[in-house]
């Protein structure tokens, strides 16, 4: 085990969770409910597609991501703003067509550019880190098929959690497939094969 | 399904307002006849018999544009911009006599420069003869105001099929939504020819004859569709508060919301195209009809204009739990509706007296009886007929929509 990796081990905060697989959204959302009222903490919901309303059902909060969005839109239109005047009127003004060198409407198109463009890579970039996804770096996958056609409800336990209580609770409830899963719940960089395989003997060692 | 108000009645306290307004409306006109100048007079009443008409009209290009989109959402409520669409057999004969009185009776070149004998001589108005002259536009005049009128009844006898159980099933359900698809896309094409083109520069870009943008007729339809959409959003929320369309809840305010949201947007983006072009160009004949708006007597009600129906709305609806909420959609949407009746006021009185503006007790007494005449007559049509489409194939769509 190379030195990187080692760091990274010590780095992972590796927590078990029980992972129901569901077939259809159908009895998805009973089961989200169920879970809830039950008292177990849902760590997230994996879907093939966005299903409607399972935020709700699921309890998240409203996003933030629009305010973050206005916010960046204003740094874009000052940006904008800011510089063009400061350019145009006191650093190199230049005569265009016998226009004033404060020629507002004239600008406007590249505020107008300039607002959207911070907006929109701002909220992208807010939109990766949140969902804790960029180029080369990995997260876990609790079940591949969530990326196809199978609804995967991702629980986290603690210490005090009765986990065979637990897989049955979720198999009454419509779950097709219940697993047990030490994972990473975060973002790190490295590669699957190796770090997973690490994972999988660490936890046999404890 | 269970029981709901199905049938509106209209409430006593509607009808005082209603004919309250129109009384005084009815004074606003007897006065004016007699104390305002004659072009004032006439110009005033033009621009706001065009512009009422015109956002009743919107409500009929919401309900057909939402049909070919096959939108479901607006079936809960769809009753309301029907009802408000009824307004054009009203309102457009009353604006049809004022242009026909304009053009022929008074010949009012002072409003419509084309009438003059001097036009003939024109070298640029010889030009457009051939579109502006008293033949064509009493015809497209005629054809536009009928056809809205006619397609638009149409639109609407279809809608009473789905009161009636024979709608039940596949079968009836199709054939009424193709129906509905056709006549939806004749009146939207035939709206495309006129209020998206044709109308506004025969009936208001034609007072400035030498002038031309040609923004004009866009900037006149989103002008007239947003306010259209803060009309129904206006409607919608008194009926929710008489107690009325149980279905109709905070997710259809919300996409209401964001059609007055978008297009105030859409509004600026060509108010802007329109004004930076000639002020870039800076073309004196494309200037003159910026020059005393901007720089003249118009100013203060031109950047007016602006802040109401951009910098408001924009700032005011841009969160959705501004959208999801009853009271500040019924501000913004009063403010919208003023705001374009102000934009309408200085596209037409601005070229009619260049060198005075003043939005008088006139201004407001005119536009009074309009709205008292929106209030009684569309508080009448909505009693006239069950407030949901019972029957209607997309009504479990409304109903359970989810923004």
């Amino acid at each position: 085990m190379a030195f990187g990796q080692k760091f990274k081990l010590i780095n992972m905060a590796k927590k078990t969770f029980v992972v129901g697989c569901f077939d259809d959204e159908e009895v998805l959302f009973p089961a989200v409910k169920k879970t809830r009222l039950a008292g177990y903490k849902i760590h997230d919901i994996y879907t093939p597609f966005p299903v409607h309303g399972l935020d709700h059902a699921m309890g998240l909060r409203e996003t933030s991501l629009h305010t973050a969005g206005f916010i960046y839109a204003l740094c874009g239109t000052s940006t904008a703003l800011g510089s063009i005047s400061w350019i145009l009127t006191k650093d190199w003004p230049l005569n265009f067509g016998g226009k004033p060198h404060f020629a507002l409407p004239a600008w406007i198109p590249i505020t107008f550019e300039l607002t959207v463009l911070f907006s929109a890579v701002g909220m992208v970039l807010s939109f990766c880190y949140l969902c804790q996804m960029a180029p080369f770096v990995k997260k876990h996958h609790f079940h591949e098929r969530a990326t196809d056609d199978l609804f995967v409800m991702v629980i986290e336990t603690t210490g005090k959690t009765n986990i065979d209580e637990l897989k049955g609770f979720l198999s009454n409830n419509g779950a097709k497939e219940v697993n047990v899963q030490v994972a990473e719940p975060g973002w790190w960089l490295g590669r699957y094969d190796k770090d997973q395989e690490l994972i999988r003997e660490q936890v046999e060692v404890a | 399904m269970a029981s709901i108000r199905e049938q509106f009645e209209i409430p006593a306290k509607m009808k005082t307002w209603a004919y309250g307004l129109i009384g005084a409306g009815v004074l606003a006109f007897i006065l004016g006849l007699f104390t305002k100048e004659h072009n004032e007079f006439i110009g005033t009443i033009m621009y706001n018999s065009l512009y009422w008409m015109l956002i009743c009209n919107a409500s009929m290009f919401f309900i057909c544009a939402t049909t070919l989109a096959m939108g479901g959402w607006q079936v809960a409520f769809r009753r309301v911009p029907e009802a408000i669409s009824k307004m054009v057999l009203i309102f457009g004969p009353i604006a049809f006599l004022v242009l026909i009185y304009i053009v022929f009776v008074d010949h009012n070149h002072h409003i419509y420069h084309w009438l003059s004998d001097e036009a003939k001589e024109d070298p640029i108005l010889k030009g457009k003869l051939g579109f502006l002259n008293p033949v064509f536009f009493l015809v497209w005049t005629v054809l536009a105001i009928g056809l809205w009128a006619l397609l638009g009844a149409r639109m609407r006898k279809l809608s009473a099929e789905a009161d009636d159980a024979a709608l039940r099933g596949e079968e009836p359900g199709k054939s009424f939504i193709w129906r509905n698809t056709v006549t939806a896309s004749l009146f939207i094409v035939w709206f495309a020819l006129t209020v998206g083109s044709t109308v506004p520069w025969l009936w208001m870009m034609s007072i400035d004859a030498h002038w031309y943008s040609t923004m004009y007729s866009w900037y006149t339809f989103a002008s007239s569709f947003v306010s259209g959409m803060s009309l129904i959003a206006l409607f919608v929320i008194y009926l929710k508060n008489k107690g009325y369309l149980e279905y109709t809840n905070q997710e259809h305010l919300h996409d209401i919301g964001k059609f007055m949201f978008a297009f105030s947007i859409f509004w600026t983006y060509l108010w802007f195209s329109q004004y930076m072009l000639i002020w870039y160009a800076n073309i004196p004949e494309e200037t003159v009809y910026f020059k005393h708006r901007v720089q003249g007597p118009y100013k203060g009600i031109f950047f007016l204009n602006l802040i109401i129906n951009f910098v408001c709305p924009i700032l005011i609806l841009m969160t959705r739990s501004a959208k999801r909420n009853y009271t500040l959609i019924t501000f913004m949407a009063v403010m919208i509706i003023f705001g374009h009746w102000i934009d309408f006021y200085q596209m037409i009185m601005g070229s009619i007296r260049k060198d005075d503006a003043a939005l008088s007790w006139f201004d407001f007494g005119i536009a009074a009886f309009f709205i008292g005449m929106i209030i009684l007559f569309t508080g009448k049509a909505l009693a006239s007929r069950p407030l949901v489409p019972k029957y209607h194939p997309f009504l479990k769509e409304s109903i359970i929509h989810h923004t």
